[in-house]
């Protein structure tokens, strides 16, 4: 699996972090997507799929 | 406007709930969402509008461009809606595109996972504080006034950086905006006090900077090289003061009534401690407490199903209709602890999915996870019969909620 985000897009509404908080943070400064790790190991694959589901803004790609 | 390109309207926006079952969505709804899930529909407020009622579509027409939010609120199921005032700089829920992002950038820091989870012990020793005071006291308990409206309005007071000394009458003046039965003269001086408290709040910051939400707001906006004026600053604060109170205040008293109306979920709750955000989540869900829906214009026609939804005309995406909808959440009428309910839309879906999101979970993780442990006999004082709910407010709720243990 990989992982890529479109920051631009992002709203941060943070749904990614409670989702899958090993692949997903926010940036302190104004909340925007930081992605921690692009190509989660398969057991977070679940997470992370569930993270690009809930993001409310559709920012969250992924290659599987 | 452009009515006649679409198909005239085949029915009434759905209004009137269950007299059985007043955690359920008004009735209409599943016929819609059954034979015509994209349809046109006569509004209260005397407009047409399409009305969307399944899951997939409201997520799907959520995030199409070609929806403006630079419209009344709640325009459509308010018959006094005003259309005719312009829409107020810096107000973030009526705004879009390029305005709409950089209110929500200077805002977005202050409600990330992290800093929200970092509120969680200050939320508890409210909560813990005010439950304190109503098993103290000699009087009749009404969990709406003692405890779910004081707890969302005192987190928001400390976000917002409201000094201490003038909380209370804070408070008090925002119960008022919220109330359902109040005189209009006396919601008007409400409002009129609220705004000006905010706007001096405003100007307070602006001169001594402290370490709060509004403070650093201010600072961010500078920063940016494109400060934020005074006006969008109050209009700013209301929206945070009035959005962080009233969502969550009726989400803790109607959450605790659906519990209490549910015993076999509250038993399971009580003892798996573990289930408190997948029951919140579902609470969102089941709930679904902005009961109209969200109001946006159309400025570009939008393909969605077999329909067109053409630039100029109004839609409401009814996010209760939707999280009730059994293809996405299998016997969706029914209240359970243990669903993966975290895809509702509760919290609406697209850019202008709420804010105060997480702020929202935190709170009611924390209050669900107290109440019904510090007090284990906690019931109505009235027959359920007699609860009186919130049927024309932008926010569904209960009125009030006695209790007694």
């Amino acid at each position: 699996m990989r992982v890529t985000i479109d920051e631009d897009g992002c709203v941060g509404a943070g749904q990614c972090v409670l989702a899958a908080p090993d692949v997903f943070d926010q940036r302190d400064e104004d909340g925007i997507v930081v992605l921690l790790d692009e190509t989660p190991a398969p057991h977070l694959h679940d997470a992370t799929r569930e993270a690009a589901v809930l993001c409310p803004a559709l920012v969250i790609h992924l290659a599987e | 406007m452009t009515e006649a390109l679409s198909k005239p309207s085949t029915g009434s926006f759905p209004t009137e709930r269950s007299k059985e079952c007043p955690f359920d969505p008004a009735v209409g709804y599943l016929e819609f969402r059954e034979k015509e899930p994209i349809a046109r529909v006569s509004c209260p407020a005397g407009i047409d509008a399409w009305l969307v009622t399944g899951y997939d579509d409201v997520r799907t027409v959520l995030n199409s461009p070609g929806l403006s939010s630079a419209v009344p609120v709640m325009g459509h199921a308010n018959p006094q809606a005003d259309f005719d005032t312009p829409i107020n700089p810096g107000s973030i829920i009526q705004s879009d595109g390029e305005a709409h992002a950089r209110l929500r950038r200077l805002l977005t820091a202050e409600f990330t996972v992290k800093r929200i989870q970092a509120l969680r012990p200050y939320i508890q020793k409210l909560i813990d504080d005010h439950i304190d005071a109503m098993l103290a006291s000699t009087e009749p308990v009404d969990l709406v006034r003692d405890f779910a409206l004081p707890i969302p309005s005192l987190v928001i007071c400390e976000l917002l950086g409201v000094p201490y000394e003038q909380r209370d009458r804070f408070q008090q003046q925002s119960g008022i905006l919220t109330s359902v039965d109040v005189d209009p003269d006396v919601a008007i001086q409400a409002n009129a006090e609220i705004q000006g408290f905010v706007a001096q709040l405003v100007v307070d910051k602006m001169r001594n900077p402290t370490d709060d939400l509004i403070s650093r707001l201010i600072a961010r906006a500078q920063d940016s090289g494109q400060p934020l004026s005074v006006e969008e600053l109050v209009v700013l604060g209301l929206s945070l003061l009035v959005a962080g109170h009233e969502t969550t205040a009726n989400m803790i008293a109607l959450s605790t009534v659906a519990l209490l109306r549910n015993p076999d979920q509250l038993d399971e709750l009580r003892a798996n401690p573990d289930l408190v955000p997948s029951a919140v989540e579902e609470m969102l869900r089941y709930l679904s407490v902005v009961q109209f829906g969200l109001f946006r214009a159309i400025t570009e026609d939008i393909p969605l199903g077999d329909e067109t939804l053409r630039a100029g005309e109004w839609l409401v995406a009814s996010l209760a209709s939707g999280n009730r909808d059994t293809s996405a959440f299998p016997n969706a009428d029914q209240l359970d602890v243990h669903r993966k309910a975290s895809t509702h839309l509760a919290f609406g879906y697209g850019a202008h999915q709420c804010l105060g999101q997480q702020l929202a979970r935190v709170e009611l993780q924390q209050v669900f996870s107290t109440l019904f442990t510090r007090i284990p006999t906690l019931r109505l004082d009235i027959p359920f019969e007699d609860l009186r709910f919130k049927d024309n407010t932008l926010v569904y709720g209960v009125r009030s909620l006695p209790v007694t243990w």
